[in-house]
């Protein structure tokens, strides 16, 4: 199939950007997006053109480091689908698609397609984690943990840290990625004892980041490639109120 | 020369927690002097780094993602392996010991195994404290899987998606210790040069892919955790950043290489659909539990697979191995599907996969249990193929998948560069010529999380710290060179892109120094890759400068160092006049195709050094005892 591509290209964070129009010729319908900007880029450099930076590491779906909106959509139409995981049997022939870079003012550009994520190391870094020193810990099964919450748990630990809940959410907010790890940690017992700190920590930390809150669009979740479920950020609600009851502002 | 891994001496039971009594210790207040480079942060560097930065060493992480929690560890599926024996099916220390010495076909040191054995219970109860969700059962506790090459269930998972929270576990422990201030990671950062000053490794050189600034970085000690090389195939189920840079500068610099040849060739991949596919993805090994694999009985068959009837499939693996059946290891079971299809009984396009098959385990379990164990994997084998595996089988096909070769070390995961470390799928000490399925996992996380702790406390306690910094000539000596090979590719101004000369040294390794060596194909090999990268050198075209965010510079500088690298491997391969393994020499096999070892000749770890890129590179040897494991035939009948 041919279709007619209207790319994003922009030199680094402080040229302006445009859309420029690339032919993408005889793809084929098993090839994956990525692979078809492949080709588009194998022919953008024969003629000595610079070719189309984008984000992309494993292609399985998992890095987490594809980045585009494709169409106005963060990983294009597909739903549950990261771009390296969009196959082009997606598209028609002759079709116009529309490839841009993910836009959040927590994700300055660094070219093209590329943008700078570093804002959702800075929330894990405020505290998604449990404070387990190596070694010494107790047995595995010293810890029971019910069928059901160590399913919501993993529900919940799929997340990919791509960003697109940030890049769909028109407040740019990063309350889906945030609440995915709150909520992870919050429903097992070793994530418990630090519950009420990690979330005020880590929502503080989106907010300083520049990143937006929630009102209700759920378009985080219809971005989401992982299919984080928006129940997770009524749960970080319930524990970010726990945790600024008296008492609990340890 | 004749190379001494260091191994502790008498009961092998005793070895490791003997050998941590008599190595040296830091004291608390010393910590903080030493500064250690990690390169890597995937399971084995994110987990090595964050353990380092809690115990109070200056710690500074790279890695070439834009994100830590990026690193490829993250694609692993299926599982993690411990001895916990919580299903009480008769699992110990031993008996994994046991089946990683047999499964790496007597070509890994049993001393690093049985470390790796004893530490795998520790690395669950780590994991399980950091909040990885693993499966569990209604009564809360861990649940188990069965893997390849074993016939106990000892494989701890987590959905389908087992490598991606183990690293988030490491990435999160990491992130604790960025926060605490001890560990300073460099994203977006791909290392291009060790710095070694009279001998001993003191710093790096590395390239920050966002400006094209050349930096220098000093460090009491370097350790490498950059994973595997298996790109060198091209297609490969390996992430696109993958590349056998950071080991190759650093042998080139005087670290050993050891046992190139011996990777693995994953057996269920999905196939190749064409020309313009840049990757291959791997359908996890823990597919196989359920599924049963097999191809029809008559040659060209055409039909659709749902009416060829049970007497005309021939269920190869279930005949050949009837007690390992589908579960047989992964060298095995690959090259029974490139047999069946040599022998033109392969299916789909081109005739290159086997049916991988789910209706049996549906009939018995329900779609619902298949969905619950599986469903991820099914999910993202439909956006492949656009084929529903509920409905019809998988179709397979065996796949580069990871590197058991990788630098030098010895006991100590030390190199024979003082100050050079290397740990996980980046050394080469614990699988031998096969690696086992949720292996991998367990020794990234060993190394990182309960190896390198004490072992480069035993070497910082005898050095003194911060000696040698980055104001020393070497650094600059290093960054010129670095600058210079950068010039020189994007000034040959040629034809061909980074991409189709990595293709075409792809197929020449796939054809030739693939699943199945002979002396011919590696000799052929040989003559073909000096001849491409003499292309290369003349004809390789990339766009833009040094100074800025270029994504073909960076391809250019991993296929250069990859085309001196793949001229190792083969050499390497040809060298082992042996089959072992993923090394499969067609001049030695039993009548019924298995592989033969000559233990008399070959039981060693062949460990390269780099003489100059067309010079020969002269071989050491470490011999392989085998005083607990005995050297046997490996049957998996």
């Amino acid at each position: 199939m041919n279709l007619t591509l209207h790319v994003w290209r922009q030199k680094d964070a402080n040229d302006k950007g445009r859309l420029e129009v690339y032919q993408a010729k005889n793809v084929s319908a098993d090839s994956s997006f990525l692979e078809m900007l492949d080709e588009v880029n194998e022919e953008l450099i024969k003629e000595g053109k610079d070719p189309i930076a984008f984000d992309h590491d494993c292609r399985e779906g998992i890095c987490g480091m594809c980045s585009q909106v494709i169409n106005g959509r963060a990983h294009g139409p597909q739903e549950k689908t990261t771009v390296c995981q969009l196959h082009m049997r997606q598209f028609k022939d002759g079709d116009d698609v529309f490839i841009e870079p993910w836009r959040a003012r927590a994700f300055p550009i660094i070219k093209d397609l590329v943008v700078d994520r570093a804002a959702l190391d800075k929330i894990i870094q405020a505290g998604g984690y449990t404070s387990a020193k190596t070694g010494g810990v107790p047995d595995g099964n010293a810890l029971l943990i019910p069928k059901g919450d160590a399913d919501y748990a993993m529900d919940a630990a799929e997340c990919i840290g791509c960003g697109a809940c940030v890049a769909g959410c028109p407040n740019s907010s990063a309350m889906l990625f945030t609440s995915a790890k709150v909520a992870q940690l919050a429903i097992q017992p070793q994530g418990k004892p630090e519950a009420a700190r990690r979330v005020r920590s880590m929502t503080e930390e989106a907010k300083a980041c520049g990143m937006g809150n929630c009102t209700n669009h759920y378009e985080c979740q219809a971005s989401c490639p992982k299919d984080i479920n928006v129940k997770f950020i009524a749960k970080l609600n319930r524990e970010y109120l726990k945790a600024m009851l008296p008492g609990n502002n340890k | 020369m004749i190379l001494d891994g260091k191994c502790p001496t008498g009961p092998i039971q005793q070895s490791w927690d003997k050998h941590r009594q008599e190595m040296k210790l830091v004291n608390p207040a010393n910590k903080r002097k030493f500064k250690i480079l990690m390169v890597g942060t995937g399971l084995a560097g994110g987990a090595g780094a964050a353990t380092l930065g809690e115990l109070g060493y200056n710690v500074e992480a790279f890695c070439y993602q834009d994100s830590a929690r990026r690193a490829h560890s993250i694609a692993a599926q299926g599982g993690i392996n411990a001895a916990k024996n919580y299903p009480n099916d008769g699992d110990s220390i031993y008996r994994l010991f046991y089946d990683t010495v047999k499964g790496g076909d007597f070509r890994a040191r049993e001393a690093d195994v049985w470390r790796l054995a004893q530490v795998s219970n520790n690395i669950i109860d780590q994991c399980v404290a950091q909040g990885v969700p693993f499966a569990r059962d209604y009564a809360g506790y861990l649940d188990n899987r069965s893997f390849g090459g074993a016939q106990v269930s000892r494989t701890f998972y987590a959905r389908g998606q087992t490598g991606q929270q183990l690293l988030l576990g490491a990435y999160s422990a990491l992130a604790r210790q960025a926060k605490a201030g001890s560990v300073k990671i460099h994203a977006r950062r791909e290392m291009l040069d060790l710095v070694v000053v009279d001998g001993v490794a003191r710093g790096i050189t590395c390239r920050n892919l966002i400006t094209g600034e050349i930096e220098s970085h000093w460090g009491d000690a370097v350790v490498l955790a950059t994973g595997g090389y298996v790109n060198v195939f091209y297609l490969s189920t390996n992430a696109m950043g993958c590349s056998v840079t950071a080991a190759w500068k650093a042998a080139k610099k005087g670290a050993y290489f050891a046992n190139p040849c011996y990777t693995q060739i994953h057996p269920t991949c999905i196939p190749q659909s064409g020309e313009h596919q840049s990757k291959l993805t791997l359908m996890s090994e823990s597919l196989r539990n359920d599924g049963r694999i097999w191809v029809p009985k008559k040659e060209g068959e055409k039909r659709h697979p749902n009416e060829i009837p049970e007497e005309e499939r021939d269920y190869y693996l279930e005949r050949k191995y009837p007690s390992f059946g589908n579960l047989a290891p992964r060298d095995i079971a690959s090259r029974a599907a490139k047999e069946a299809c040599d022998d033109k009984r392969g299916i789909g396009p081109g005739g290159r996969g086997v049916y991988l098959d789910y209706a049996a385990s549906i009939k018995r379990l329900g779609e619902n249990t298949i969905r619950e164990r599986y469903g991820n994997l099914f999910e993202m084998y439909e956006k492949i193929t656009d084929e529903n595996a509920y409905k019809e089988p998988m179709r397979i096909y065996p796949a580069p998948h990871y590197s058991m070769g990788g630098l030098w070390v010895d006991y100590n995961c030390m190199s024979n560069v003082p100050g050079l470390f290397v740990l996980g799928e980046a050394n080469f000490s614990v699988h031998g010529a096969n690696r086992l399925g949720a292996s991998a996992l367990m020794q990234g996380l060993a190394d990182g999380y309960f190896v390198i702790p004490y072992t480069i406390a035993h070497y910082l306690a005898q050095i003194t710290p911060g000696k040698i910094k980055d104001d020393h000539p070497a650094f600059k000596e290093s960054k010129a060179a670095v600058e210079n090979e950068t010039k020189k590719l994007l000034s040959i101004n040629g034809k061909k892109t980074p991409a189709e000369l990595h293709r075409e040294l792809g197929k020449i390794m796939w054809n030739n120094v693939g699943m199945a060596r002979s002396e011919q194909s590696l000799k052929e090999a040989l003559k073909q890759i000096p001849e491409l990268r003499e292309q290369f050198w003349k004809n390789l075209k990339v766009a833009g400068s040094g100074a800025e965010f270029n994504q073909q510079l960076e391809n250019a500088g991993r296929l250069a160092d990859f085309l001196e690298f793949a001229e190792l491997f083969a050499k390497d391969a040809l060298h082992r006049d042996e089959s072992c393994g993923g090394h499969f020499r067609v001049e030695h096999q039993t009548e019924d195709g298995e592989a033969m070892r000559d233990d008399e000749n070959f039981c060693y770890a062949a460990a390269w050094e780099f003489k100059g890129a067309d010079k020969e590179p002269e071989l050491h040897k470490e011999p392989l005892k085998f005083e607990n494991v005995h050297l046997a035939v490996r049957s998996y009948k």
